[in-house]
C-alpha cells in the first residue's frame, strides 16, 4: 500500500491559500481528486463549501476550469457541459460535478437522479460532511441520528441518515464507489478508474469537518480512519453491479472485526447529547450494513 | 423558394429552431408548449436536425442544461409555459447574470393556483425583471421570424431572449407560414461566439462569489464588483434598443417581412383613440380599430413587441397625438394594475401626453375575448372621455365582479 503513494500525480491543482477551513476534509479529498482526473477536467460547482474553497472573484486557488450553478441544479449543469462538449465535438474532457450532502441528498436529488437515469457521461461526487456546513451546520438528510446541529440544537437529530448509496445503486450505474480522504491512495485509484469509465459514475466521499463535527483540526485523518475502522463508513466499489470491498475496509473484512462505534462517536462534540439508545440503534445499523456487505462480497 | 405551409405556432417555432441549428436543446413537457418539444425531438430522431436533445426531468434542469451548454459554447434552445417558467425562475436570473444568449419560447399560459392550462401572459410578465429580453408575437409567421431574430439579438448583446406567444390562440392554431431557405439563415445569423471559454489552457472559475466592492486580480488589475456586473447587464439592454430594430430590418431586407422592431403600428397616423397590447390580443385590436373607424371613430393600434427593454422612446413618440389610450392586457400586478399599463404610464410621464388611459384586463385563464368586446370596451372609454371624464381606470372585462349593476343584468 505504502509504495502506491509514489504513483500519484505530482502536479498540484489546488494552489496554497484556498479559503477552506483548517483541517478541511473536502480540501484534502479535492486535492487528490484533481490529481487523479488531471487536465481536461471541468468541475461543476453548486453553492457550498466548494464554492467558498474556490475563492472570491477575481482570484481563485484552483487551476481547473470550473462553473458555478445554483444549488438544485449541479447535475443538470454537468449534463449541460457534457451536451455542449458533444455538440461542439470536443472529446476527452472529464466532467465532474462535486456537491455537498445537501446538494446531493436533499435539494440536488432531482437533477442528480435525472442525470443518472439518462446515464449522462460524468462523475458525480458527493462530499458528505453530514450537514449544511457552509451555512453553519444545519441538519441535512445526511446528518446521522443523535447529532447536534444548529437546527437540531437541543434534542439532536431523531431520524437516521438517508441511505443514499442505495438510492444511487438503484440507478444501476456503471460505477459507484465510496472514498475517504483519510485513505488517499484508495481515493486516487477510484477516481483514476472512474475517469476511464463512460456513463454516470457516482462517488461518495466521507468528509470529516472540524467545525461541524466538533473535533480538533489535527484529527481529520484520524476521524476519517475511525469512520472506516468502526464500519460506519465502508470503502467499496460497485462496478457492473459487482460489489467489492477496497482498501482498509477490505482489511477489516478479512480480519473480521470492527472497532466499536463509540470510539468514533466519543471524539466529536456533535454527539455529546447522543443517548445510549441512539448509540445502540446506530451500532445495530452499522452491524447490519456491515454484514450485508460481507454477504455481498462473498457472493 | 416560396415555401408556404399551414402550420401551428408551435410548429412555426420548431421550424425556426431547425433553421437556427442549435447544438443543444433541453425541454420538459408542459401544456401548451408540448407539441414544440415533441416536434423538435422528431426532427432530431429523424436526423433533420443535428443537436443534442437532453430530455431532462424538470424545467429547472432544462434551463440549467442550456446555461452550461451555452457557457461551453453551444447554441441552445428551450421552451416552456406557465408554472414551468416559474419553476425556472432562479435559473432565469442565472442565465441573464451569466450573459448567455439563450433563446427560449414561452408559450403563454395562466399560472396556478387555481390550475388553468389556458392562455394569458401572467407567466412571462411575472418574470419581467429576471434580465431577459422579452418579445411578444402576434401571429405564427412572426413566431418563426422572431425566433431566428432572437438568436441574432441574443448573440450580439449577450442577453437571453424569451420569445413569447399566446398558448392555443397561436400555439395550436394553424396559419400559413413561409419557411425561409436555410441558405438565407446562414447570411443572417453568424456563428455563436461565447464570451468566455472553459478550458484547461486558461482555467477560470465562472460565477464565483463576488464581493460588493471591486477587487484586484493577481496581476493588480481592478475588476468588477457585483454592482458593476449588474450595471453591464442593464447597459446591454440599452444597446438592445438598437439591436432589436436592426435585427428586424435586416430580416425584412432578406425576406420582405417586417414585424416591427420595439413596437408596431396600425393606422396610428391620425388616430385619436389608440388601442395597445402585446401578442395576439393586439392583433385582434387591429380588427377592432377597423370596425371603430367604420363607426367614425379614428382608431389605431400600437403593438408592444419588446416588453423588455421597454420601448420608452417609441411610445412617447407614437402616443403623442392620442386623445384616448386603451390598454388591453392579459396580466396583472396584484394590488395595482396591469403590468403593461404601469410601464406605459411611466414612460409617458413628463412627455406632455395627458390622454386618459383605460386599462382593460382581459382573457385571464383563456377567457374568450371577442373582437366585438374590444370594440365595445374601446367605444365606452372613447365616449366617456369625450363627455369629459379624465380619470385613468382599470376594468376587468367579461368578469363577474359581484357588483349590484351586474346582479340586475
Amino acid at each position: 500500500m505504502q509504495e502506491n503513494i509514489f504513483k500519484i500525480n505530482e502536479k498540484e491543482y489546488i494552489l496554497p491559500g484556498n479559503r477552506a477551513c483548517q483541517g478541511c476534509g473536502l480540501s484534502l479529498a479535492y486535492r487528490y481528486i484533481l490529481k487523479a482526473l488531471r487536465e481536461n477536467t471541468i468541475v461543476a460547482i453548486p453553492p457550498s463549501c466548494l464554492c467558498v474553497l474556490h475563492g472570491l472573484y477575481p482570484t481563485t486557488s484552483v487551476i481547473v476550469p470550473a462553473l458555478n450553478t445554483t444549488f438544485a441544479g449541479n447535475a443538470a449543469s454537468a449534463s449541460g457541459i457534457v451536451a455542449g462538449l458533444n455538440a461542439l465535438n470536443i472529446p476527452d474532457t472529464t466532467v465532474l460535478a462535486l456537491s455537498g450532502d445537501g446538494g446531493t441528498y436533499d435539494i440536488g436529488i432531482q437533477s442528480l437522479s435525472g442525470a443518472a437515469e439518462r446515464n449522462t457521461d460524468f462523475i458525480f461526487a458527493c462530499y458528505d460532511n453530514e450537514a449544511y456546513m457552509n451555512t453553519g451546520t444545519q441538519r441535512s438528510g445526511a446528518t446521522p441520528m443523535g447529532a447536534l446541529t444548529t437546527t437540531t440544537p437541543v434534542i439532536t437529530k431523531q431520524e437516521p441518515k438517508k441511505d443514499f448509496l442505495k438510492i444511487m445503486e438503484a440507478h444501476h450505474l456503471p460505477y459507484l464507489a465510496t472514498v475517504s480522504p483519510a485513505y488517499p491512495v484508495d481515493l486516487y485509484e477510484k477516481f483514476v478508474k472512474a475517469k476511464r469509465i463512460r456513463g454516470t459514475r457516482y462517488i461518495q466521499i466521507d468528509t470529516p469537518c472540524p467545525p461541524g463535527w466538533g473535533y480538533p483540526v489535527r484529527d481529520t485523518v484520524k476521524l476519517g480512519k475511525l469512520a472506516v475502522e468502526t464500519g460506519l463508513f465502508i470503502l467499496f466499489e460497485i462496478e457492473n453491479e459487482r460489489f467489492r470491498f477496497t482498501g482498509r475496509s477490505k482489511t477489516m473484512a478479512e480480519r473480521g472485526k470492527l472497532l466499536p462505534l463509540v470510539n468514533y462517536v466519543e471524539k466529536q462534540a456533535r454527539f455529546k447529547k447522543m443517548s445510549i439508545e441512539q448509540l445502540g440503534t446506530l451500532q445495530a445499523a452499522v452491524n447490519s450494513r456491515w454484514n450485508e456487505c460481507l454477504r455481498r462480497a462473498e457472493s | 423558394m416560396n415555401n408556404v405551409r399551414i402550420i401551428t405556432g408551435n410548429e412555426a417555432a420548431a421550424q425556426a429552431v431547425k433553421l437556427a441549428k442549435p447544438g443543444v436543446i433541453a425541454a420538459y413537457p408542459i401544456t401548451p408548449q408540448t407539441s414544440l418539444a415533441e416536434v423538435l425531438s422528431e426532427y432530431i430522431e429523424k436526423g433533420e436536425l443535428k443537436a443534442e436533445y437532453v430530455r431532462v426531468e424538470s424545467e429547472h434542469s432544462s434551463l440549467t442544461v442550456c446555461i452550461s451548454a451555452s457557457t461551453v459554447g453551444a447554441r441552445v434552445f428551450t421552451a416552456t409555459s406557465s408554472n414551468g417558467l416559474l419553476y425556472m425562475h432562479e435559473q432565469l436570473h442565472w442565465a441573464a447574470g451569466s450573459r448567455l444568449p439563450i433563446v427560449m419560447c414561452c408559450v403563454n399560459r395562466g399560472v396556478g393556483a387555481p390550475w388553468s392550462i389556458f392562455n394569458d401572459q401572467q407567466d412571462s410578465f411575472s418574470q419581467r425583471d429576471t434580465g431577459w429580453i422579452q418579445i411578444y408575437c402576434r401571429d405564427n409567421q412572426e413566431i418563426l421570424d422572431t425566433v431566428i431574430q432572437a438568436y441574432r439579438i441574443a448573440e450580439e448583446v449577450y442577453i437571453p431572449v424569451m420569445v413569447c406567444y399566446d398558448g392555443f390562440t397561436l400555439s395550436h392554431t394553424m396559419m400559413p407560414v413561409e419557411i425561409p431557405d436555410s441558405g438565407l439563415i446562414e447570411k443572417y445569423l453568424p456563428p455563436y461566439k461565447p464570451h468566455t471559454f472553459l478550458t484547461s489552457d486558461d482555467p477560470v472559475t465562472i460565477n464565483p462569489v463576488f464581493f460588493p466592492y471591486r477587487r484586484e486580480n493577481s496581476k493588480g488589475v481592478l475588476c468588477d464588483g457585483y454592482m458593476e456586473m449588474r450595471y453591464k447587464l442593464h447597459a446591454a439592454f440599452e444597446k438592445a434598443r438598437t439591436t432589436i430594430p436592426e435585427a428586424s430590418k435586416a430580416w425584412a431586407k432578406l425576406t420582405g417581412r417586417d414585424h416591427g422592431g420595439m413596437i408596431w403600428e396600425y393606422k396610428t397616423e391620425d388616430a385619436e383613440l389608440v388601442l395597445t397590447g402585446m401578442g395576439s390580443i393586439a392583433n385582434e385590436a387591429t380588427v377592432a380599430a377597423d370596425i371603430l373607424r367604420d363607426e367614425g371613430i379614428k382608431a389605431g393600434v400600437v403593438g408592444i413587441r419588446a416588453f423588455r427593454p421597454f420601448p420608452k422612446e417609441e411610445v412617447a413618440q407614437v402616443f403623442r397625438k392620442a386623445q384616448v389610450i386603451v390598454v388591453f392586457e392579459k396580466c396583472f400586478s396584484y394590488g395595482y394594475e396591469g403590468g403593461l399599463c404601469s410601464d406605459l404610464k411611466a414612460s409617458l410621464y413628463g412627455t406632455g401626453i395627458t390622454a386618459p388611459i383605460h386599462n382593460y384586463i382581459v382573457g385571464l385563464g383563456g377567457r374568450d375575448v371577442k373582437t366585438g368586446e374590444l370594440v365595445e370596451a374601446a367605444r365606452v372609454t372613447f365616449n366617456a372621455v369625450g363627455s369629459g371624464e379624465t380619470d385613468n381606470k382599470t376594468i376587468w372585462l367579461n368578469c363577474y365582479t359581484g357588483t349590484e349593476a351586474e346582479d340586475r343584468k
